[in-house]
């Protein structure tokens, strides 16, 4: 098993793999492990260095940094979780449902995506968040509507092709339903592209929904979140206190090249439907 | 036939699109007449004289159709915050918007292009390292790139400022450089490494090979048959970069707080200026309709073969 993961992913893949492992535990178990209360600072412990108590020094407001970046990767990485997996289920349930249809179903659906398509993903986003208020919810919700239509199009083409296959045609001559065949043949013909999908969406989703945040539209204060915490310590940074707004920036960056560079291993940009 | 196809197309999305934004504001929670007063309490009859003066006793589709009416004549309606004409408020800070995306372009063609073509053509050392700054550059958001260049560029070296837009054309382009490097960088990566897939391709390629074979000069194989070939799929990655900037520079024009379209509809968002949301919102689709509409177009200039197929 784990010489097979090296194979596929050579020595920066397995970094990349590891790089995202901690995440992942830093955010399932960020009460357990983070030191301090992410939200509650003290006014007498402003910017502090780095010390024994304060592993990574304190922010503006006199909050641990270590303990709001794990507490950060929580929300960071729950919005991004949020807008891959709506986007899977619809981009690979419309893409199913027009090819298996055909005809006037696939051009109506078609349509539809084609309207999706003419807005900006974060223009989509900042729409949906004008007409219900700034929430991580509404963000990652209307950011996987954005998503859909690039999805559906790379499924709607693999599977428009498997579909007049003989494993495809040869069940449906002897009657079984659609969904049987579609769930028990087609599907998992085209989980690995989906799955590579998803994996290239997640890094893309994670910018996107750091850039609300930056902008005040998506996670609120005085949660912690990356993209928040780039923003907060704007001020600070300029001030010559960069320790808030460097370290949550590099835990973007560092998880977003590591996915990134997974998902060109699993099978490059192309499974997202991205041109690029 | 082609071309009046896609306008069609293009027509009928913008139509499509405006109607969706029109619904989206109409349906959102809250009354409009309830946001003008700010919360005072006012009698019955200022409310009623309020629903009046913005026709909001209208049943849907008129209000629908009368306000794309004035859109098309180029009347976007006042906005709800400060009563001023919201395509006056658009006009303002169009200028600065454009150029920065203008500029953000001509930084992605040069620093793309031209370091994927190098990566291209050079092995070893120079390849290894462009790949790993494009694999990076591509996972740095553009705003925090905006606040490391501002730090260090702007605050520490003094060589640009950090906030504002600035007056004037010289004077504008030394505000929007920095903007301009942190909104082009991710996009720049991108089209380094399709570049430099594209051309290592090409220089496989039996007839560059087969040029290579009969004696002609590389430079000249190099420029007549892998750099203008490598170039088809690279115009449409460029194109469709440069599209997505409109969006992307909202985020790096509020870390600039530049008065541009960006920081514009952000503040709208946050206050829900519906009127103005609304109006940069067809804007910026039209825009970004128009542009992917020109990529194709260029693309089936370009290269015969597209022509032939879709006709």
């Amino acid at each position: 098993m784990m010489a097979r993961i090296f194979d596929r992913m050579g020595v920066l893949g397995c970094i990349a793999i590891g790089f995202i492992g901690i995440v992942l535990l830093a955010a399932l178990f960020a009460p357990w492990i983070a030191p301090f209360d992410p939200t509650v600072g003290s006014v007498t412990q402003r910017y502090l260095g780095s010390s024994a108590v304060h592993l990574l020094g304190t922010d503006q407001a006199g909050r641990d940094i270590f303990s709001r970046l794990l507490w950060g990767a929580r929300s960071s990485l729950t919005g991004p979780i949020i807008v891959v997996v709506v986007t899977a289920i619809f981009g690979t349930g419309i893409a199913l449902i027009a090819v298996w249809w055909g005809g006037l179903v696939d051009a109506g659906l078609s349509r539809v995506l084609d309207l999706l398509f003419a807005f900006p993903n974060l223009l989509l986003a900042m729409l949906a968040i004008a007409v219900f208020g700034p929430s991580l919810t509404t963000a990652a919700l209307a950011l996987a509507i954005a998503y859909i239509p690039y999805t559906a199009r790379v499924i709607r083409s693999q599977a428009m092709r498997e579909r007049n296959l003989p494993y495809i045609r040869s069940p449906q001559l002897q009657g079984i339903s659609g969904t049987v065949i579609t769930m028990r043949h087609l599907m998992p013909n085209i989980a690995p592209l989906i799955i590579t999908g998803a994996t290239i969406n997640f890094g893309f989703a994670m910018i996107e929904l750091a850039a609300l945040s930056f902008l005040g539209l998506g996670v609120q204060p005085p949660e912690a979140d990356w993209g928040l915490m780039i923003s907060n310590g704007q001020q600070s940074l300029l001030n010559g206190y960069p320790a808030e707004s460097i370290l949550a920036g590099l835990c973007i960056v560092i998880t977003v090249a590591s996915l990134g560079y997974v998902g060109e291993r699993l099978g490059g940009r192309a499974a997202a439907g991205r041109k690029a | 036939m082609f071309i009046v196809r896609r306008l069609l197309a293009l027509v009928g999305v913008l139509i499509a699109s405006s109607f969706l934004v029109f619904a989206a504001m109409y349906a959102a929670p809250g009354s409009p007449e309830n946001f003008l007063v700010q919360g005072r309490t006012v009698s019955p009859d200022v409310l009623a004289a309020i629903r009046q003066q913005y026709s909001l006793d209208d049943p849907f589709l008129v209000r629908y159709w009368n306000w794309l009416v004035n859109v098309l004549q180029g009347n976007f309606g006042l906005s709800l915050t400060n009563r001023q004409d919201v395509g006056e408020l658009l006009a303002n800070r169009l200028p600065t918007t454009f150029m920065l995306v203008a500029m953000a372009a001509i930084l992605i063609v040069i620093f793309g292009i031209g370091l994927g073509v190098i990566a291209g053509l050079r092995d070893g050392v120079v390849d290894k390292v462009i790949i790993l700054t494009s694999n990076l550059g591509f996972a740095i958001p553009t705003f925090f790139a905006a606040l490391i260049l501002m730090s260090i560029f702007s605050v520490s070296l003094g060589w640009f400022p950090v906030f504002g837009s600035g007056e004037g054309f010289l004077d504008r382009v030394w505000h929007l450089t920095l903007p301009a490097v942190a909104l082009s960088l991710p996009s720049a990566a991108v089209v380094a490494r399709i570049t430099r897939t594209s051309i290592r391709e090409e220089r496989g390629s039996e007839h560059s090979v087969m040029a290579v074979a009969r004696g002609v000069r590389n430079a000249l194989v190099v420029r007549r048959h892998v750099i203008r070939n490598s170039m088809l799929p690279v115009t449409t990655i460029v194109g469709v970069h440069i599209a997505g900037l409109i969006a992307g520079s909202f985020v790096v024009e509020y870390a600039f707080t530049l008065d541009g379209i960006g920081t514009l509809l952000v503040n709208a968002v946050q206050r829900k200026d519906f009127a103005v949301v609304q109006a940069i919102a067809i804007i910026l689709v039209a825009a970004f309709g128009v542009m992917n509409l020109l990529v194709d177009l260029l693309y089936a200039a370009i290269d015969p073969r597209v022509r032939g197929v879709r006709a």
